[in-house]
């Protein structure tokens, strides 16, 4: 990456070389690499999208990043600090940077525990006296947008897009400077996606905090990222600014990406159907050419 | 977003149903109250026995020997003069104490080491659950039995060596509850958290192991109880003090003389130990009443949906005077060649407090030949409710309760249920492709099997030409080497595979209509994207008529020709794709159309980040 111009700030997270392999069941079978060495940095209150298909591993960097995943190589680091190996203890401490959003508001919240325990959780860990969080959690549910009344209650009499919005407010609770999500908003109706995406954008610009946004729908990433980074089998195979990686995307498999996504309207997505297959037909042609070349 | 409608998910509409605790809805279960009123009072009459009764239960007096009921003796005397009402109750204290250690033992030892080998896993689980295996293998009255024989009739050891045997049973509802539940997001939630093991298990996992434990301990108890009584009554317990078990024996060797002194422990048994049934399986109805009812697909409409219809009912009221007809689902233009009609239909759940649950409510459509028609709307708006009646595949505890489907002509569904055509049309003229294409293969199959056996039972193909045309189709739907995928397992390919296979076997046996219930959500975009031509390419070269159920604007700007917007089990529009989208008349439909991302601006770089910068890796 030629990255000249962000001297001004340091990263708040540094990604370098990352490496993931999950052991793969069978005596003495080689292990499944997910990552091969990715590199990736995000700036405090920056917003990095990070997309591609199901496989490519961009879920598993939110989760290395958070300690969830196991680590072969390469470093993490938060705010200058190595973060890629810690002990319980250290990963507590620093929970309270790092926080996340999951993908599935359904299995994300206890369903035995009310939104107020709920919330109340990631506080009365980190020591908050009981007083002192009630009244956080009265500010978290107003941050998202439920009413106070909402704490009393099970997370089961709430819509998917209310528990996503309990899952924020939880992850939001020990004011993190960085939250991975984790595809937040793909299991939500329509309607709901945009109201919540809305709200981590509000959110971002009332905190100031950073964002990891893990998606696989270009549209959603565009819409809430700074940066872009576009990930392929295991590997980031392209970064840049937003607008300019998804709307001229210079590798082929972001392209291929870009003009997959249906636009939602009859006669643009026609045209839109008829450059993918030109797209793809210079792709297979050039792939040829390259070939004969060898 | 339309100005005409609030953020649904914003306004919590105020309901008064607060956190019910488990104990007070069970208390609302006639049977657990039944069964914990008949406990208390065996509890109870052990508990005060010396005080509720006059007798001894010790003391003989063979003037009293075989004393008849309702006498100077309630219950009668024994063959020794003792009093059987005060021998019950004492013999309580017998039973219960036994089954109370019994159940202690097997809790003691089950749960912990089940919540160390589901949690930890690795070699603990491995060894523990092994030997699992070797406790419940054994016979338990026989080792018991042998026991005695080694350290003599003690109850205490007998019954601790019980619970011991017992434990498993514990340890495998523990351990199979603490696995389900470490995968859910919410552990992993707390471990981001911060929180520590001991912590995450006594706050997360063993809450939801707590209900299924009383209702596994309750059983323990009861069969504990049964195991005590057999003992005694074998003669193998203590005989100096009185116990259910050996009044039975004793009953039983005066069954000709005193035949009605039987009744009385066998009676307490029999309703201490069903009781101990009963509580359990009421506490089971209740836990499971409770469950969030997430996976299944019929639901009442939350409270967000009911305040979004009427919302919806207030604004249609508003544009009544302007109303065109294609507004409110009411369609005017139905032609009379049509493929399939649907007229009203109604589609409802019967609900076990006698109300109906309405799902899908006065939805008219058609499709013509050739013709794709997109069923849109978000989830909870019934458009699966409707695929799934025309299909004739809606679940037993739902039903079409008004309306018609016809097919070509012909009435195939109606309320009252006389028409069943829909399952001979099935796999003929109707082709279905499904949403997860993995769940609905068996794994067990060959793909190539799954495609042949449809095609030889429907079309009376033999295995040969069912196979060529097997492989033909999959040539066909874009899958490189047909032959391997054909002897492939669904496991070894790919979702996009999958869907490709499938949809080789919807149009496989030349159907007339393909119902295709969100076809590509599971699949990545570019997969959605060749998944898309495939079907466009496949409709129009068989000219078949088309219902895409999706929720996707894309998909359907995609391939529908005309589109029916569903919200709330209502159709509040319907329209031809292209003045859809230019010009929706709806404003739900207008809410969804702005609430797509496609073309919303990239948001603007950030201000504080001076130059952008850039780079492509390779």
């Amino acid at each position: 990456m030629t990255d000249v111009a962000s001297v001004a700030e340091q990263p708040l997270l540094t990604i370098s070389g990352l490496e993931v392999e999950f052991p793969v069941k069978g005596w003495r079978r080689p292990p499944f690499k997910a990552l091969k060495g990715v590199s990736l940095d995000i700036l405090p209150g920056e917003t990095m999208g990070l997309v591609g298909e199901s496989g490519s591993g961009k879920t598993t960097i939110g989760r290395a990043v958070l300690g969830l995943a196991p680590i072969a190589g390469g470093s993490i680091s938060f705010d200058g600090r190595d973060t890629t190996r810690l002990s319980r203890a250290d990963r507590r401490a620093l929970s309270a940077d790092i926080q996340v959003v999951f993908q599935d508001p359904y299995t994300s919240l206890n369903p035995a525990m009310t939104i107020g325990d709920i919330l109340a959780e990631p506080l009365l860990t980190s020591g908050t006296a009981r007083i002192a969080a009630r009244d956080r959690i009265r500010e978290l549910l107003d941050l998202v947008n439920l009413p106070s009344d909402a704490a009393d209650r099970l997370p089961r009499e709430f819509s998917g897009g209310q528990r996503q919005r309990v899952a924020i407010a939880r992850a939001l609770a020990l004011r993190p400077r960085l939250v991975v999500c984790d595809e937040p908003v793909s299991a939500l109706d329509l309607s709901t996606q945009a109201r919540v995406l809305d709200l981590f954008i509000d959110i971002q610009e009332k905190t100031g905090v950073a964002y990891l946004f893990v998606s696989h729908d270009l549209s959603v990433v565009r819409h809430i990222s700074h940066r872009v980074a576009v990930m392929y089998r295991g590997e980031i195979v392209e970064t840049g600014d937003a607008a300019a990686v998804t709307g001229a995307p210079e590798h082929p498999y972001t392209q291929r990406l870009l003009m997959a996504a249906p636009v939602p309207h009859p006669k643009r997505q026609a045209v839109r159907r008829s450059e993918r297959h030109a797209l793809l037909a210079s792709q297979r042609a050039s792939d040829a050419a390259r070939e004969t070349v060898r | 977003m339309s100005e005409v409608v609030i953020p649904a998910d914003a306004v919590v509409p105020v309901v008064a149903s607060g956190r019910q605790k488990l104990y007070r809805r069970v208390l609302k279960n006639p049977m657990a109250v039944v069964s914990l009123v008949i406990l208390a009072l065996v509890v109870l009459s052990a508990v005060f026995a010396g005080q509720i009764t006059g007798w001894d239960p010790g003391r003989a007096d063979l003037n009293d020997a075989l004393a008849p009921p309702f006498g100077e003796h309630l219950l009668g005397a024994d063959a020794s003069g003792r009093d059987v009402l005060a021998r019950l109750f004492f013999g309580a204290r017998v039973s219960l104490i036994g089954a109370l250690i019994a159940l202690a033992t097997a809790l003691a030892i089950g749960i912990p080491t089940g919540l160390i080998a589901g949690y930890f896993q690795g070699w603990f689980d491995s060894l523990s659950s092994w030997f699992a295996s070797l406790l419940m293998a054994m016979p338990g009255l026989i080792v018991v039995l042998a026991l005695i024989s080694v350290i003599g009739p003690g109850m205490v050891g007998v019954m601790v060596t019980f619970g011991a045997l017992l434990s498993p049973g514990v340890f495998r509802l523990t351990r199979s509850g603490v696995v389900s539940v470490r995968r859910e997001l919410y552990i992993d939630a707390a471990k981001v958290s911060g929180l520590s093991d001991y912590r995450i298990i006594s706050r997360h996992v063993l809450g939801v192991i707590r209900a299924p434990l009383v209702i596994q301990a309750s059983m323990i108890a009861g069969i504990a109880i049964v195991l005590q009584a057999g003992l005694e009554f074998l003669g193998v317990g203590d005989s100096s003090t009185a116990s259910w078990g050996q009044m039975l024996s004793e009953a039983f060797s005066n069954i000709y003389v005193a035949p009605t002194m039987i009744l009385w422990p066998g009676l307490i048994i029999g309703l201490t130990v069903g009781s101990l049934a009963i509580f359990g399986a009421a506490l089971r109805d209740t836990v499971q009443g409770a469950e969030p009812a997430r996976k299944t697909r019929r639901r009442k409409p939350t409270n967000e949906e009911e305040t979004s219809t009427r919302r919806l009912d207030l604004s249609t009221a508003a544009t009544a005077a302007v109303i065109s007809p294609r507004d409110g689902g009411q369609e005017d233009i139905e032609p009379s060649d049509a493929l399939l009609v649907v007229r009203d239909l109604q589609v409802g759940y019967p609900q076990p407090d006698g109300s109906t649950t309405i799902v899908v409510d006065g939805v008219s459509l058609h499709v013509d030949r050739g013709e794709v028609l997109g069923l849109v709307g978000e989830s909870g708006s019934g458009k699966s409710q409707t695929a799934f009646s025309i299909l004739g595949l809606l679940p037993d505890t739902g039903a079409i309760l008004g309306g018609t489907i016809s097919f070509a002509a012909r009435t195939i569904a109606s309320a009252d249920g006389a028409a069943h055509g829909a399952a001979a049309l099935r796999g003929r003229q109707f082709g279905y492709i499904p949403q997860e294409p993995m769940s609905n293969l068996d794994p067990s199959f060959t793909l190539g099997f799954q495609l042949v056996e449809p095609m030889r039972h429907i079309l009376g193909l033999s295995r040969p030409a069912a196979k060529t045309k097997a492989l033909e189709l999959l040539d066909r739907v874009g899958i490189a080497d047909p032959r391997r995928t054909f002897d492939a397992y669904p496991h070894e390919v790919s979702g996009g595979m999958a869907q490709r296979v499938l949809i080789a076997g919807a149009v496989a046996c030349d159907p007339e209509l393909l119902i295709a219930d969100e076809p590509t959500t599971a699949l990545d975009v570019t997969v959605q994207a060749e998944v898309l031509d495939l079907l466009r390419g496949l409709q129009r070269e068989r000219s078949m008529g088309m219902i895409m159920v999706t929720h996707n604007f894309g998909v359907v700007a995609d391939i529908c020709d005309r589109v029916a917007v569903m919200q709330a089990g209502r159709l509040v529009e319907q329209a031809d794709a292209l003045e859809l989208f230019d010009d929706p008349h709806n404003p739900y439909t207008r809410m969804l159309l702005s609430s797509t991302l496609e073309d919303t601006e990239p948001r603007a770089a950030r201000s504080t980040r001076p130059v952008s910068s850039r780079g492509t890796a390779r």
